[in-house]
């Protein structure tokens, strides 16, 4: 049971961005995905998540041996695959409480309502644990929410959505150090032997604190290299400067 | 014009004198008659009818029905809470219950004639229709046969909303609902207008007139539901007169109706008054919602908040007019006035025409207007939690008219109207938007 991208070839536009990616997350890992602006790091989630903007050209995505490709946004996501944005959306007018609601509603068999009572019971609880007031649950989504806040809220979600395999945006980008204490905290909480993580990340910083299983760098649309969560220190040491030396990417 | 008027019943017959009334009333509706007969009708190259869909005036065959049987038997449940509340079916009274605290006065107007004629007097219709539909505010000062009746006296204070049900009935029928609400200093009131229909009201008209006056320090919230089936046309003139530090919410919802035309204006005419200007429409298919504003700072130190929102679906149209007018007198003014229309499908319409006239100095006014679709990167965001596409686009078009709604800061009042919204909006979902 993985989460598998094979030989994707990706782009938007009608510029190729991904370029033969190929990786594996079995549930019960933690994968790093690691590399320099421009390599593709955000197109990649961007594909699996089934952005409409992002055109596959070859290659496949399948969650479970499910091809994600053939599947509408939506249906990916109660699939099973969850992906924390950079940049969250803001939803004006609707609260948080109910846009969770909504997104576990649509979850439930036809004609079944979800029950009220421990649906907030669960919201409070997390809430608690990421260390978000109470108010964020009559809230807008996101709106007037700061950077940090914004993720948080983000772990928030994919801890009420129980989803099999999470996929982090920059989760890191924009939160100080507490705030990605907490949210690494949470993502931690969720580890599992039944759920996969992919971590996309520019820093090495966020991986002092989420200890992943695999690094992968990126670079010029595909994995460049492979390795343990040493690769990571090695290139917060060397910087992303060596893959010109060994890759002649095209980034 | 005058072929067609020929055949207009409601517009080319008098209407009957009506017994047991004051006779102030009964000149006052033969006035109306004298006025409504000398004023034009509304043309293409008026002004105040820019844009406007002029062939909605439709009034072949329309007449004043007979006087309603039975029991009402209206489409909204209301709220639970409430201190009065009445209802009218054509115009025929056919329920009151009222608790509300002594000394204030909530009646049908037929009854409020008889037992407070003086009162009545004073504030009946005193405000001119500027907005373009005085012809039609005449027809209802020549054909108001009741309506309701609220005076709130000095210092008290209505805690829960008054309702008011008016429901049309039959083809061809028009009834007149007038609402005139006089709140004393410092007290409070809130009132709640329902206008609603069965199904079979093909060409069927409701002329609303609504005055509303609040003094010194008074606090009055009003809201107009029209929630008429998709065959009946509705006009309605609102005017509202706000005096020192006294606040006046006005809230309209637009749901029904094939073509609904509201005109709302705001005096601000004691210093430190405010007024918020509230509404929300919810267009679909052919439907058109016609509104012209009007916020006059007569006073120093006056605020005045507009904010219309508008989502229009399939071949919906909307027209917003909007001026704000700041006399030399009105310093320290703040006047603000959006309109945003969300736009859920290509052929949808909305037209806005902003207008801003300033003559005093020391003064913050904005007006805009926009019209967009709902962003991708939105519904991408919900779609990627696994809310269908359907549902996210509902969930964000509520969304967009809830920032309007939750102005009113009434707990009871906001869960009103967002279940008129709601079912609105699922009602859309439901014709595949």
């Amino acid at each position: 049971m993985s989460l598998i991208v094979k030989d994707l070839h990706a782009g938007i536009e009608g510029t190729e961005i991904v370029r033969g990616l190929s990786l594996e997350v079995p549930k019960g890992e933690v994968h790093a995905i690691m590399g320099p602006n421009g390599s593709g790091k955000s197109t990649l989630s961007k594909v699996i998540a089934g952005h409409e903007d992002y055109v596959v050209t070859s290659g496949s995505v399948t969650l479970d041996g499910v091809n994600l490709l053939e599947l509408a946004v939506d249906e990916r996501a109660r699939a099973g695959v969850f992906l924390a944005f950079q940049y969250p959306a803001d939803v004006p007018g609707v609260s948080n409480a109910n846009f969770i609601r909504a997104a576990l509603q649509a979850r439930m068999p036809k004609g079944e309502e979800l029950d009220a009572v421990a649906y907030y019971k669960e919201l409070y609880a997390r809430m608690d644990q990421l260390g978000m007031d109470r108010k964020f649950t009559a809230r807008s989504v996101n709106e007037g929410f700061s950077g940090g806040e914004k993720k948080r809220n983000e772990i928030l979600q994919m801890m009420m959505l129980d989803p099999k395999y999470c996929v982090l945006d920059e989760t890191d980008s924009g939160l100080d150090i507490d705030a990605l204490k907490v949210v690494a905290e949470g993502v931690n909480s969720m580890r599992s032997p039944e759920r996969g993580f992919l971590i996309i990340t520019h820093y090495q910083r966020l991986l002092d604190y989420i200890q992943p299983d695999h690094v992968h760098v990126l670079a010029g649309g595909k994995i460049v290299r492979s390795g343990g969560k040493e690769l990571a220190l090695e290139l917060e040491e060397r910087g992303y400067d060596f893959l010109k030396e060994e890759h002649l990417t095209t980034a | 014009m005058t072929a067609i008027l020929e055949q207009m019943s409601i517009l080319e017959r008098k209407p009957e004198s009506l017994a047991g009334v004051p006779e102030w009333f009964s000149e006052s509706r033969a006035e109306g008659w004298r006025q409504f007969l000398e004023l034009p009708m509304p043309a293409r190259k008026n002004e105040k009818w820019r844009f406007a869909s002029l062939g909605n005036l439709q009034f072949e065959g329309v007449m004043v029905p007979p006087e309603a049987k039975g029991e009402g038997h209206y489409g909204a449940k209301g709220l639970e809470v409430r201190a009065a509340r009445f209802g009218f079916v054509n115009d025929t009274l056919v329920e009151s219950e009222s608790h509300v605290p002594e000394g204030v006065i909530c009646m049908p107007l037929r009854q409020a004639l008889e037992e407070h004629s003086e009162l009545v007097r004073e504030h009946f219709m005193r405000q001119e229709t500027t907005l373009g539909s005085a012809k039609f505010s005449a027809l209802h000062r020549a054909n108001v046969s009741t309506g309701m009746f609220i005076h709130v006296p000095a210092g008290v204070v209505v805690e829960d909303p008054i309702e008011v049900f008016h429901w049309l009935e039959g083809e061809n029928v028009v009834a007149f609902p007038h609402t005139l609400v006089v709140v004393g200093e410092n007290a409070k009131v809130s009132v709640v207008d329902y206008f609603q229909s069965d199904s079979k009201v093909k060409g069927s008209w409701a002329i609303a007139v609504n005055d509303l006056a609040a003094a010194e320090g008074a606090q009055l919230t009003y809201l107009a539901l029209q929630d008429l089936c998709e065959e009946a046309r509705m006009i309605q003139v609102n005017n509202t007169v706000v005096g020192k530090d006294a606040t006046a919410k006005a809230f309209i919802l637009n749901a029904g109706a094939s073509w609904a035309r509201q005109e709302s204006l705001s005096r601000l005419a004691g210093t430190g008054s405010h007024s918020d200007m509230l509404s929300v429409s919810i267009g679909r298919e052919g439907q058109e919602y016609d509104q012209r504003t009007f916020q006059h700072h007569a006073s120093p130190h006056s605020y005045s908040d507009l904010l219309y929102k508008n989502t229009l679906y399939d071949k919906s149209r909307t027209v917003f007019s909007g001026v704000i007018l700041v006399d030399k007198e009105a310093h320290y003014t703040d006047a603000y006035q959006t309109c945003r229309n969300l736009m859920m499908s290509g052929e949808a319409e909305a037209n806005s025409m902003p207008g801003l006239e300033i003559n005093a100095d020391q003064v913050k006014c904005s007006h805009g207007s926009t019209s967009s679709s709902i962003a991708d990167g939105e519904l991408f965001y919900l779609e990627a939690r696994g809310i269908p596409p359907r549902e996210a686009r509902q969930l964000i078009a509520q969304g967009f008219s809830v920032e309007v709604i939750s102005r009113l800061g009434n707990e009871a009042l906001e869960a009103l109207v967002l279940s008129f919204a709601s079912r609105e909006f699922d009602r859309l979902v439901g014709m595949g938007n």
